[in-house]
């Protein structure tokens, strides 16, 4: 990958697998490949969006990186430690460092709690102030910064709008200072006007702090504005990953092709243009062999059902296809 | 244009709220066209699903229909129908696809018994021709292996061939109108795609006319040959697709494409729509929008904007679009 500033997390070979039981005596019968050998970087103060469909596993590594998820192999580098290596004790400082912000905000709330006690919980946890007092006044800090009105603190999560619960929820996150920010799908099921509010304020606060995110994400409309780099993954693995601007504009995997391809436009002349790999994902407990996507893609050819396609270098960005493999005699074209 | 195959007038909506009836849907007329697609858009509690619902008479208690509405479908005058009447014209006249698929399924009949049962529900057909026939019209949908496909139940099958198959249960029935409620919301984008260009290409071989429920402008400019935006409860702007996504005069149909995060626009601040819809039965007496709107003035928070005019196809219910108009 590009030799940037210093990653703040390098993941390698990442591996989760989730095994299948059945049968009488609940045997291992086989294993969901949710993740299978993820490998990303992320430098200081940017932005890295994880792309892909839905069960192709990125949740699964955003999981993994907080050790929500027991991974089975490979590394996860905050800057020189390894995370996977360490015992629960040793991991808890690194818990303050990482935080993340969910999809639903509803179900990530306590409804019996109020808003300032859900916010005051990490501080508490974390001996961060000395006593209520102190950490009620951070809590005022915190609800200013995500722009909710402190007077509301004493509020439970029902008296508020998505959006809103939205905000609690990242001023949550950010209360112990955290360095990585994990977004999974933290903006999706909010209505588009909102939305804006929430990525604006997402951006602010990483100008503001400094703050480096992983944004999990199958919208690529918020992709291609929030992102500074993205990752595509499909099947448990990185298909595409490098520069959002120039994977946009130009694509290299055809399934990234497929996925840009698959948006709808607001451009009155472009429609009835939407290209899509036909087809649906294959079952990640099954997947094809050879390249993963080859049941799907337009441009396969002779070596893609059979040879697994390695992630190689091509134009500054990362590639997982036979395409752009030189050392791969291409006899039958797309 | 030729003439509405369905039209609605005044039609309100109301649920009680705080003591009082509330409407959802507030006093909203359109039509649609022979052949046409109108996109009814607009974010969650708009009013668009309910809108969709009242047209086949599906309004759940405590909600109701209130008496001075008008919904017609080809010279019929929907609301007045008798029971059964109103269960004929399901389907064969006008037919709904819902966003969950697997929702409108039965899990425990297999899908060609469930596309088979609609079909003979409709004509007299024998069991086997009308197992061919749901074959055919499985294949035409783009599944694959249809015959096989007959005897999966409907957790055997993917999200996009649910939709696959609620599409056959349609097509089986060759409504005249569709009303296709957010059908690709729940699909990930390249099965959205797949499907897009399956309705587009059965809308055009039937002629058949789609009221299309959506979020999303990108599905809009996919499908709809007009537009009408709503918000809270009422049309806030409608026109052709290219009246509306390209030259919008609401200031929330505006606001709103302009805070759609792009493939193409990168960086930069997005355009916010300040604040939250308000809930049912908080309205401000005036234009819905005011209490977000960055071009309020006077008339705006006491008087219910009127239609204006804005070309012979191109309409909003706006004061500032009002004092801008040469009359």
């Amino acid at each position: 990958m590009s030799a940037g500033p210093q990653p703040l997390l390098k993941v390698e070979g990442l591996k989760t697998w989730f095994p299948v039981r059945s049968g009488v005596l609940q045997r291992v019968d086989r294993w969901v490949r949710a993740v299978d050998g993820v490998d990303l970087e992320i430098p200081q103060g940017q932005t890295l969006a994880l792309v892909g469909e839905s069960g192709c596993g990125k949740t699964t590594v955003g999981r993994s990186i907080l050790r929500l998820e027991h991974a089975r192999a490979g590394r996860v580098l905050y800057k020189d430690t390894d995370l996977l290596a360490l015992s629960h004790a040793a991991m808890r400082p690194f818990r303050q460092a990482m935080q993340i912000v969910f999809q639903d905000p509803t179900s990530s709330l306590d409804p019996r709690m109020t808003v300032r006690d859900a916010i005051a919980e990490g501080l508490r946890s974390f001996n961060i102030g000395t006593n209520a007092a102190e950490r009620t006044e951070r809590v005022a800090e915190l609800m200013t910064m995500v722009r909710l009105d402190p007077d509301h603190m004493w509020r439970y999560p029902h008296e508020f709008s998505g959006g809103q619960k939205q905000r609690i929820c990242i001023a949550r996150a950010l209360a112990v200072e955290p360095k990585l920010l994990i977004c999974d799908e933290s903006v999706s099921a909010l209505d588009v006007s909102i939305q804006a509010q929430i990525l604006n304020l997402l951006r602010e606060l990483q100008t503001k702090l400094g703050l480096t995110y992983l944004f999990i994400t199958h919208d690529l409309g918020v992709v291609g504005h929030i992102a500074d780099r993205v990752a595509v993954m499909y099947l448990g693995q990185i298909v595409e990953t490098g520069d959002v601007t120039e994977i946009f504009q130009a694509p290299k995997h055809p399934y990234t092709k497929a996925l840009l391809g698959s948006v709808p436009r607001l451009e009155l002349d472009r429609r009835g243009l939407l290209a899509a790999a036909p087809g649906d994902p294959p079952d990640p407990a099954n997947p094809p062999a050879g390249c993963r996507f080859h049941t799907r893609c337009l441009e396969v050819f002779a070596p893609c059902a059979a040879t697994a396609p390695a992630l190689i270098e091509a134009d500054g960005r990362l590639c997982r296809c036979h395409l752009y493999d030189s050392a791969i005699n291409r006899e039958v074209g797309p | 244009m030729s003439t509405p195959i369905l039209n609605v007038e005044n039609l309100t909506v109301t649920f009680p709220a705080r003591g009082a009836r509330a409407p959802v849907v507030d006093a909203i007329s359109l039509s649609v066209a022979q052949g046409e697609v109108l996109a009814l858009v607009g974010e969650s509690g708009c009013g668009k699903s309910m809108t969709a619902l009242a047209i086949l008479r599906l309004i759940a208690k405590p909600g109701r229909i209130e008496p001075e509405s008008r919904i017609v479908f080809e010279d019929r005058d929907v609301l007045g129908l008798k029971v059964t009447q109103m269960r004929a014209l399901r389907g064969a006249g006008i037919a709904m696809i819902f966003q969950e698929p697997m929702a409108s399924l039965n899990p425990v009949q297999t899908v060609g018994d469930q596309v088979i049962e609609a079909l003979r529900l409709h004509e007299r057909v024998g069991r086997a021709a009308a197992r061919d026939r749901a074959a055919a019209i499985f294949e035409r949908v783009g599944i694959p292996d249809p015959r096989g496909r007959l005897d999966a139940y409907p957790h055997q099958l993917s999200g996009g061939l649910k939709q696959r198959v609620m599409i056959a249960m349609m097509l089986v029935v060759q409504p005249r109108l569709l009303i296709a409620d957010e059908p690709t919301t729940a699909l990930d984008v390249t099965v959205q795609a797949q499907i897009l260009a399956l309705l587009r290409e059965l809308q055009d071989e039937l002629d058949m006319s789609i009221l299309l429920i959506t979020h999303d402008f990108g599905v809009v400019n996919e499908l709809s040959d007009r537009v009408a935006v709503m918000y809270g409860g009422r049309i806030a702007e409608e026109g052709t697709r290219a009246e509306v996504l390209g030259a919008p005069r609401h200031p929330y149909t505006q606001g709103l494409l302009r805070s759609i995060p792009s493939l193409a626009h990168r960086g930069g601040e997005l355009e916010e729509i300040t604040g939250t819809v308000p809930s049912l039965g908080t309205w401000p007496a005036g234009c819905r929008f005011a209490t977000r709107c960055p071009k309020v003035f006077e008339p705006c928070n006491e008087q219910v904007p009127q239609t204006v005019g804005v070309s012979e196809t191109h309409n909003a219910a706006c004061h500032d679009v009002a004092r801008n108009q040469p009359s």
